[in-house]
């Protein structure tokens, strides 16, 4: 397949950035979307010019590494995959394919199509997590909990943290992202007693990154690659009214 | 073994440093001798962690809640990315939930034969006891573990085990697993007891006085090196798959910080013990950047086959019944295709090799679901391995419940590492090592879901306490960063930047890497000979040569340069991959996943050589050109007795 590339390139965070157009040929269609991408920083290194800068790590779909804006789209055309497993099939020789970093406000671009997405971690550090210590836990049968009930926690602790959510939504929210985590631990029994803590910690850390509001626009689920749903949106909107209300039956 | 003598010199022997005393006891009769620090002063310690898959965010955590000041680094943007992420099947632990005859004594049995007698005994005792108090641990995080319906903990049989003793959250145990982690080290950065460094990358190893006392990070982002000095180094930073260049392995995994502390005196230790798993996807072609591992319970039901005449390229529905050769089922009628790993995967490669592979490259076997499916219906291969189907024909483009999967072994951990003792503590004197990146519990073979159990034993429940003892016992002097000792490791690895950059030639980094990687995977990969291996070493020389000569990276060392990361870390897989050959070299014998052709059975077996190689290789640099030592580690097994393997 030949393909018509236009690339993305910004040095630094300081760099205004520009969008950069290469020619590549010989892509095979089994390759993955990444695959392609090495094989055009081959060709430029050949041409000796910097390759383009891009993250990626385990190349199957779970380290939420890799993300890309791919004509518009978080992750490109497929739904339920990441870059990584994408596949060239899935483009016709001769397309012109537009390749963006995320854009995000809080996302900041660091080069090329790298961001830094250590907003995602600093939610966390606001209570996406269970306070124990190495040490005190019980036996594990000494907790029960229903299957469903598991079922649905594992449903939204599959969030790989990639951004997408962030990067398809009109309002660049990170939603999605921090009702996934509160989701997880919320439907859990040992998630309980810092339950509204959790809520609203991780939402107010959220607006102070800068992301938007979530304004039920439905983009961030379409393109999450976990097909992570919009009911646990609905889940924490309840914690954190409860939370700051003060109604939590504490 | 005489012939092979110049290749390296004999050093002392190591001493594994086994508590005395009945394996039972071992490790509780060791945590009551240990000193301690008091909880008040532990804040005067800083303890330096690389690595934040498994091993590395558990060690964190678990000495940031005791006290101790940590300062933890990753490569990625964040720790949760860590390839421990991308374990599948599951985590072992001998809780005898099924009440199906499982103990802490068979766990402990599986795990020394299923690494074919080349363990440490009394560690993976250890590891056995401490299995159920990581389930605990976990659950107590919140990893959704799949449950019955009445709210238990739900267990499966994994990896060809007797006994169902394996934990799991679907498909995803290890995302799971590091996500417990994450957000247990998320809370001790939160609170500020973990300083937590991202895109940063151990570049060398601080050694004074012969003991470690630092590290030289470069931050990817802007280039600068730094010193971080510190009372104890933890390197838990995986495995060296990726000297293959075709793995199962994270892209970003690699060898360089345990090969930096290699050259700064830590042993190495039996670095060609490495695992094949014979389930994967087979390479698409050139382009191919790594290989996807499909879980091998799809071996339960699928059947493996090739045509039996080489060159046959009719599509498999043409290809009529006794044309087909059902290689495994034949050659081991009793296991049939549920033969060990390293077995399946020999043989799949055997029948690649005389001509009867399929798929366009040729290069693949089939794994047919045809026969299941007339079986047990299309809905009940569906809810069994829905998931994988839909990831196979994501990734191939084919339908595989219409066409017989197409699947080839690849590399998927590898079990040598950094040499511990008991207490997981190098040669180096404070310096500990971690999860994949040491060597000590699994042997010549890992079996099936113990890597995430090491990982996590590693990091809560054993190096903590160890790591204690050792602070206690050590008179701290303080080490300045004017040193010569840091300023000198500063300055080695500003050089070493700079020649990367300064060679200039025309070959890329990956390119060199790819041809790394089909020495490795042609002349030691699956099966190896003395002829095959010292082919490897003239080809590797010649290739470390065409590297330093030939090399091109663009660029500076000021600002993020992924390129320039990724040469660097080419560079040590190709200095391993010398290593790692002239220890399957040295290794005649057959055991695990080293497979010697010269030993074997009469029925094409792998061959132990009890008598001659029971015993740890542990390799010690001697300076660049010279051969390396080899000092040895005796196996002593008193709670096992040693047998062979048959599976015919």
């Amino acid at each position: 397949m030949k393909l018509h590339l236009r690339v993305w390139r910004q040095s630094s965070a300081d760099d205004r950035g520009r969008f950069e157009d290469h020619e590549l040929d010989g892509v095979s269609p089994d390759s993955s979307f990444l695959e392609m991408l090495d094989l055009l920083n081959e060709q430029l290194l050949e041409q000796r010019k910097m390759p383009v800068a891009f993250d990626h790590d385990c190349r199957e779909g779970i380290c939420g590494m890799c993300g890309l804006m791919i004509d518009g789209v978080a992750h490109g055309p497929v739904p339920g995959h990441t870059v990584c497993q994408l596949h060239m099939r899935h483009f016709k020789d001769g397309d012109r394919i537009v390749i963006e970093p995320w854009r995000v406000a809080a996302f900041p671009v660091v080069q090329d199509l790298v961001v830094d997405r250590g907003s995602f971690d600093r939610i966390l550090q606001r209570g996406g997590f269970i306070s124990f210590a190495t040490g005190t836990a019980p036996e594990a049968n000494s907790i029960l909990i229903p299957k469903d009930r598991v079922d649905t926690a594992m449903d939204a602790a599959t969030c790989i943290g990639c951004g997408a959510c962030a990067a398809a939504c009109p309002n660049g929210s990170a939603t999605l992202f921090t009702a996934a985590k509160i989701g997880h631990l919320g439907h859990l029994p040992q998630g309980q007693p810092e339950r509204y803590r959790r809520a609203i910690g991780m939402v107010e850390q959220m607006d102070a990154e800068g992301f938007g509001g979530c304004t039920n626009v439905g983009a961030c689920t379409s393109v999450c690659p976990k097909e992570i749903g919009q009911d646990f949106i609905s889940q924490m909107n309840r914690d954190y009214r409860r939370a700051v209300l003060g109604r939590t039956g504490d | 073994m005489s012939e092979h003598l110049r290749h390296w010199q004999d050093g002392p022997e190591l001493d594994g440093q086994v508590p005395p005393g009945p394996i039972e006891n071992k490790w509780d009769a060791l945590r009551f001798s240990m000193k301690l620090v008091a909880p008040a002063n532990r804040r005067h310690y800083h303890v330096i962690v690389v690595g934040s898959g498994l091993a590395g965010a558990s060690v964190a955590t678990a000495l940031g809640e005791q006290g101790y000041r940590v300062s933890c680094f990753c490569f990625q943007d964040s720790p949760r990315r860590a390839h421990s992420v991308a374990a599948q099947g599951g985590i072992n632990a001998a809780k005898n939930y099924r009440n199906d005859g499982d103990s802490i004594r068979r766990l402990f049995y599986d795990t020394v034969k299923g690494g074919d007698y080349r363990s440490r005994e009394a560690n993976t005792y250890r590891l056995a006891q401490i299995s159920t108090e990581i389930i605990d641990q976990c659950v107590a995080q919140g990893v959704p573990f799949a449950r019955e319906y009445g709210g238990y903990l739900d267990n499966r049989s994994f990896g060809g085990v007797q006994v169902s003793r394996t934990f799991y959250a679907r498909g995803q145990t290890g995302q799971q697993l590091l996500l417990g982690a994450y957000q247990s080290l998320t809370r001790q950065i939160a609170i500020g007891q973990v300083e937590m460094h991202v895109r940063s990358e151990m570049l060398d190893l601080i050694v004074v006085d012969g003991i470690a006392r630092g590290i030289v990070v470069r931050n990817l982002l802007t280039g600068e090196l730094r010193a971080v000095l510190g009372d104890a180094v933890v390197l838990a930073t995986g495995g060296y798959s990726n000297v293959f260049f075709l793995s199962t392995n994270a892209k970003g995994c690699n060898v360089t910080a345990i090969w930096r502390a290699y050259r700064r005196g830590a042993v190495f230790a039996n670095p060609c013990y490495t695992q094949i798993h014979p389930t994967c996807i087979p390479p698409s072609g050139s382009h191919q950047s790594k290989l996807t591992l499909m879980s091998e319970s799809l071996r339960n039901d699928g059947r493996i086959w090739v045509p039996r005449r080489p060159g046959d390229s009719r599509p498999p529905d043409a290809v009529p019944e006794p044309d087909r050769y059902y290689f495994l089922e034949e050659k081991y009628p009793g296991f049939g295709n549920l033969v060990p790993r390293d077995v399946a995967s020999r043989n799949a490669k055997q029948v690649v090799d005389e001509g009867m592979g399929v798929g366009p490259q040729k290069n693949g076997v089939y794994l047919d679901f045809s026969e299941a499916m007339e079986r047990l219906g299309r809905a009940t291969i569906e809810q069994r391995y829905g998931n994988l189907f839909d990831m196979y024909h994501s990734i191939t483009g084919e339908d595989p419940y219409a066409v017989p999967m197409r699947i080839y072994p690849a590399v998927h951990y590898t079990m040598g590492g950094l040499w511990v003792d008991y207490q997981l503590q190098s040669n180096v004197p404070g310096l500990f090592v971690l999860g994949e990146a040491n060597f000590s519990d699994h042997g010549a073979n890992r079996l099936g879901a113990s890597a995430l159990m090491q990982g996590l034993a590693d990091g809560y429940f054993i190096a903590p306490y160890t790591i204690g003892n050792y602070l206690a016992g050590t008179d701290r002097t303080a080490v300045t960063a004017d040193a010569p000792e840091v300023t000198g490791a500063i300055a080695d690895v500003r050089n070493q930047l700079s020649a990367l950059l300064g060679i200039q030639g025309r070959r890329t980094a990956l390119s060199l890497h790819r041809e790394l990687g089909q020495i490795m995977w042609e002349q030691c990969g699956m099966a190896r000979t003395a002829e095959s291996l010292s082919t490897a070493r003239t080809q590797l020389q010649q290739l470390r040569e065409s590297f330093w000569n030939e090399l091109y990276v663009p660029g500076d060392a000021g600002s993020l340069n992924q390129n320039l990361e990724f040469a660097g870390r080419v560079a040590d897989l190709i200095e391993l991959g010398e290593l790692l050959v002239l220890d399957a070299l040295h290794r005649e014998e057959s055991c695990g996943g080293h497979f010697r052709e010269e030993s074997q059975t009469a029925d094409g077996e792998a061959k132990r050589n009890d008598e001659e190689f029971s015993y740890v290789a542990g390799w010690t640099w001697q300076g660049e050109g010279a051969a390396p030592m080899l000092r040895r580690e005796q196996l002593a097994f008193e709670a096992v007795r040693l047998s062979e393997r048959s599976y015919s």
